[in-house]
């Protein structure tokens, strides 16, 4: 066994990692839940979302952080745009179709990011990029720290557009009862639309708070996605909640199996959990039972 | 008198299954049409023709002097065209009282309380688990909610889609009560029932349905003293 020296700030950097795997996992989760789709193009919407931090830093020197005001909406309106104008009537009123265009959205897009910017890998310098600061005995990286406080805001917002507003209450009626939403006077197309914008905003936050400490390439985005992928899953397809918790945990596996199995080894740990989730509870923490 | 709701030789189905085959009926303000016909008739199908979910492949609807074939759902049921579905299709997820807000998602914010108010007069029963979650209401009060959210909207015209489906006699003889109350304060009513009787009963007129295609229309005293529709719907 480890001590807790070594444990404790494993764990507390566990959580402050899953918080962004959290947010990417939030995204994916109000998708799915609401458009009952597999939204292929997570990854490389995210990838996309990395660039434009990138740019934003690099080209005009505005800190992501600060970014993430604009680039959030910018990827909300983007994200619209593409389930309204694109997915929607590409899918010919067969949602089933929605899955298959939201992959071939994901190939155009990772192509057209590899055309443009090669498979070189590129990374922002910022002052803070390697500012830790004390909590308790362990040292944590700032931007990591400001990350899961950046995330349980993000959390907290979702949470109250979808309990107190009129559209929040429109997106959870069109996840649970479309007909019955259809028939009340609300325009499904619209809100699977505002769904995907909420869900690719919530990639233009992630990203800004991955940029600073980390790299952007055409492909990055996938690695990110597999494991939120692993978290809806574990947090209950759909879930809100559990999408939050979920990424915490699989933050704090992945720091554990890191330590005890090598840094390279790291993500094992997460996809034996998504195999013994798929084993034991398929619907997962939070999901309701099929 | 124009007809609040016309419908001019309708056709829609499903795939390659036509289900209407060419249907002209008629709602004048303030009435109640009752729409009578055996399982598989389409009876819903129409319903669901009328408020946009599913398309006209030809012909015609107009509802309150403007044409409104295959527009959206939500644009319709902005004009005050409500279509209370077969099985209800409340928010199970959610609480009465946001079931209720949902229904005149469509309407000013402002006169929600109002209109909701006029609910609970209605349904007391709704007030009483206006918190509950409406998935864990009785089937009875789940229809009752079904019916308030759509009178949420302020319609002009509602479609209740078999709404004694699943009610014990006493609360079908309540609901029966009801659509006469609301049909009393001006809303016109298109109802679909298995109970012919008691909807000849509250009808003004009715439409029989078979195979897609209108049979019959007229007076619930002409259905009744029809001998071939007395043997088919009546049972008599
Ligand atoms: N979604 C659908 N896809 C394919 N066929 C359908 C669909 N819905 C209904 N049908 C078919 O259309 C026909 C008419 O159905 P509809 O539900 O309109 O009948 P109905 O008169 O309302 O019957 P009931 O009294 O049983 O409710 C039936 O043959 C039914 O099988
Ligand atoms: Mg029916």
């Amino acid at each position: 066994m480890l001590s807790p020296v070594i444990l404790i700030p494993a764990i507390l950097n566990g959580l402050l990692t899953g918080a962004v795997y959290a947010l990417i996992a939030l995204g994916l989760t109000l998708i799915y839940g609401v458009l009952h789709i597999i939204n292929f193009a997570h990854g490389a919407l995210l990838t996309a979302a990395l660039f434009a931090a990138y740019f934003t830093q690099k080209l005009f020197g505005i800190d992501p952080y600060l970014a993430a005001f604009a680039l959030a909406p910018l990827f909300f309106v983007l994200g619209y745009a593409l389930q309204r104008f694109v997915i929607g009537p590409a899918s010919h009123g067969d949602d089933r179709n929605m899955l298959l265009v939201t992959l071939g959205l994901a190939v155009i897009i990772e192509n057209a990011l590899l055309y443009a910017f090669h498979a070189d890998t590129r990374t922002i310098d910022v002052r803070y990029s390697f500012e830790t600061i004390a909590v308790g005995g362990s040292f944590l990286a700032l931007p990591r720290v400001i990350g899961l406080g950046a995330v349980l805001i993000v959390a907290l917002l979702l949470w109250a557009l979808l309990r107190l507003t009129d559209t929040g209450k429109a997106i959870r009626a069109v996840a649970k009862e479309k007909l019955g939403a259809e028939l009340s006077g609300i325009d499904v197309a619209h809100i699977y639309a505002m769904t995907f914008g909420l869900g690719t905003a919530c990639l233009a936050v992630a990203a800004c708070l991955l940029i600073p400490t980390y790299y952007v390439n055409p492909h990055v985005g996938n690695a990110f996605v597999l494991v939120a992928f692993t978290i809806v899953v574990l947090g209950g397809m759909g879930s809100v909640p559990g999408a939050l918790i979920g990424g915490l945990f699989i933050g704090v596996v992945e720091s554990l199996s890191g330590l005890y199995l090598g840094e390279s080894l790291g993500q094992i740990g997460i996809f034996l959990i998504f195999i013994l989730v798929l084993l034991v509870r398929p619907s997962g923490l939070f999901g309701e039972r099929a | 008198m124009s007809a609040l709701l016309a419908i001019d030789g309708l056709h829609a189905g499903y795939g390659p299954a036509e289900v209407l085959r060419g249907v002209d009926l008629e709602v004048g303000p303030g009435e109640i049409v009752a729409v009578l016909g055996s399982n598989g008739a389409g009876k819903s199908t129409l319903n669901r023709a009328i408020s946009g979910v599913v398309r006209a492949r030809s012909g015609s609807i107009r509802f309150d002097d403007a044409a409104v074939t295959n527009h959206k759902p939500s644009a319709i049921v902005a004009r005050g065209l409500i279509h209370v579905p077969e099985g209800r299709r409340i928010f199970p997820n959610m609480s009465v009282a946001e079931n209720l807000d949902l229904g005149s998602y469509r309407r000013a914010t402002a006169r929600r309380a109002q209109n909701r108010e006029r609910v609970f007069t209605i349904f007391p029963r709704l007030r009483e688990r206006h918190a509950q979650r409406a998935g864990t209401l009785s089937g009875g009060e789940q229809q009752m909610l079904a019916i308030g959210r759509g009178l949420m909207a302020e319609p002009k015209l509602i479609i209740l889609d078999e709404p004694s489906l699943g009610l014990s006699p006493q609360l079908v003889e309540q609901l029966f009560a009801l659509i006469a109350r609301i049909n009393a304060e001006g809303l016109a009513v298109l109802l679909v029932e298995q109970n012919v009787m008691q909807s000849l009963d509250v009808a003004h007129r009715a439409y029989i349905l078979e195979n897609g295609r209108i049979v019959m229309s007229g007076s619930p005293a002409d259905i009744r003293a029809n001998p071939d529709l007395r043997r088919a719907y009546l049972g008599l």
